[in-house]
């Protein structure tokens, strides 16, 4: 049972990991490669983040102040959008917006590198393209996911504002305090502890998948598909494990 | 079947002298992938300044056979000594101190497709030489452009390039940090004859301009013809023959034939 595929992919994908913390933290560090990876994972995707954040805001108050309004609930509407927004759909949108473009593009990336021996010329440069490649990828994606998120929560909540003031009149100031006097920091801070988890997964996969492609280009394609695939589900998969810890201890 | 090549140019240095330094050293390696033995008890040494080839069909382990010698793969038995130091044995910063003098021309070039054709030289020099050459750059990275031919691409992309000017650069890169030895993996393949013959007159000019030692894979007749002072043929994982291409087309050895026909 223990020796299937998924069971070796498992193994080895966790020896990955293994390995990315035995040589992430020591030196050399690559603070150059790290800083463009943060560039171009972070700031190179907060416009593909942030528009899909507007909409989902946007959509979300529209379509939730027909039944506010039947309730008599419409003042409920930015507290109940805005713990929406925070809590799940802002993470889960902003990690599988950051699996689709990034883990993808990391895939592709580092196996055209391998079938094209770039990550062999790397190492007989005196590179350790581990550390060059993989640590600075995993790191990047570990460090801006959570950044992107707490963007993309704010432009949605700006959309839910906008929707909130297309059908009426409310101020900034009450909006804020409404949505601010009902949270909780034992609610904000599990929902952003899990978006280093899903930018770690994503980098993680991503340079997995990239790093040990083989059979040419085929294999590159199908690097960044299985990437990409993996890393939506693993985001699915940690979220479901945060809300089971964030209900143990009493968070939720 | 096809006219028989014409001798060997004026231009190949002589063979060198016996007794001449002994750069590299490939004694007995093995080499398995599962149940593919790769290379049997495969033996040779380079001398200093020497151009040596090493000819055999494809798939027959000449690729496995120079990433033994760099270190990208470790070999099954036997050892590799390269300028006096067992390979396998070395730690990584050691490593990294004897390949700042091998340089290595990958088969597919291996051009970081990310970078301009300046960055892709400066990597190797930053990474072995870090600060000592630091004031230097510039004027390195035009030298080895001037080398190989190309200065006016030093800002294009490696994706802008024609396949002879990509393995252009791929030299000027190797030979930035310049090497005592240099490990060419099928240097002429995939290019029209023109560049190919090229290549070749490149890889002759930097053995006089460096007198670096070189190790070349080919199974291209005319570039073993052009750049080799001394031939072996790997056949079955071992060196089948060995000695000077014109001895080798004299072979009445019907593996050996095979090739020179």
């Amino acid at each position: 049972m223990f020796n299937g595929p998924l069971f070796t992919e498992f193994r080895a994908m966790a020896g990955f990991a293994g390995r990315f913390l035995r040589e992430g933290f020591r030196p050399r560090y690559e603070w150059l490669e790290l800083a463009n990876q943060c560039y171009a994972i972070g700031y190179q995707s907060l416009p593909l983040v942030g528009i899909t954040s507007f909409i989902m805001g946007l959509v979300l108050t529209l379509r939730l102040r027909p039944t506010m309004v039947q309730f008599g609930a419409t003042s409920w509407i930015p507290v109940m959008v805005g713990l929406t927004i925070i809590q799940e759909l802002g993470p889960i949108i902003t990690g599988l917006m950051v699996a689709g473009k990034v883990g993808s593009s990391i895939g592709a990336e580092l196996g055209s590198m391998r079938v094209s021996e770039q990550i062999d010329a790397m190492e007989v440069s005196g590179t350790n393209p581990f550390k060059y490649l993989v640590v600075t990828r995993i790191l990047a994606a570990t460090l801006m996911v959570p950044i992107l998120t707490l963007l993309a929560d704010a432009i949605g909540l700006g959309a839910c504002y906008l929707g909130i003031n297309l059908q009426g009149v409310t101020s900034v100031a009450l909006f804020t305090n409404n949505i601010l006097g009902r949270l909780t920091f034992g609610e904000v801070l599990p929902a952003v502890g899990k978006t280093f988890f899903f930018g770690f997964a994503i980098g993680l996969i991503g340079c997995y998948k990239g790093y040990n492609a083989d059979n040419g280009t085929e294999g590159v394609g199908a690097a960044a598909n299985s990437a990409v695939v993996l890393a939506s589900l693993m985001i699915f998969l940690l979220d479901l494990v945060a809300v089971g810890v964030s209900t143990a201890f009493g968070f939720i | 079947m096809s006219p028989a090549l014409p001798p060997a140019p004026a231009a190949a240095l002589p063979a060198p002298a016996p007794g001449a330094e002994v750069v590299l050293t490939v004694d007995n390696i093995s080499k398995s992938f599962g149940d593919n033995h790769v290379l049997k008890d495969f033996s040779l040494t380079l001398h200093r300044g020497e151009n040596v080839v090493v000819l055999g069909k494809s798939g027959s382990g000449k690729s496995v056979l120079i990433k033994c010698i760099i270190g990208l793969l470790t070999p099954d038995a036997g050892t590799i000594a390269v300028l006096g130091q067992p390979v396998a044995t070395l730690g990584h910063a050691a490593l990294d101190q004897l390949r700042a003098k091998v340089g290595f021309l990958f088969q597919s070039n291996a051009l970081y497709d990310s970078m301009t054709v300046r960055e892709n030289l400066l990597f190797p020099l930053r990474r072995h030489w870090l600060a000592d050459h630091k004031g230097q750059e510039d004027k390195l990275v035009h030298e080895a452009l001037d080398d190989v031919g190309l200065p006016q691409t030093i800002d294009q992309l490696p994706a802008e390039l024609s396949g002879g000017q990509r393995k252009r650069i791929a030299l000027a890169r190797t030979l930035i940090v310049p090497p005592e030895i240099i490990l060419y993996d099928e240097p002429t393949t995939g290019l029209d004859p023109v560049t190919a013959r090229e290549i070749d007159q490149l890889i002759r000019h930097v053995q006089q301009k460096y007198h670096a030692s070189a190790l070349i894979i080919s199974h291209d007749m005319n570039c073993v013809r052009l750049t080799s002072d001394r031939v072996i043929l790997l056949a079955e994982g071992r060196s089948y023959a060995e000695g000077t291409y014109a001895e080798l087309l004299a072979s009445t050895d019907p593996i050996v034939h095979a090739f020179f026909e």
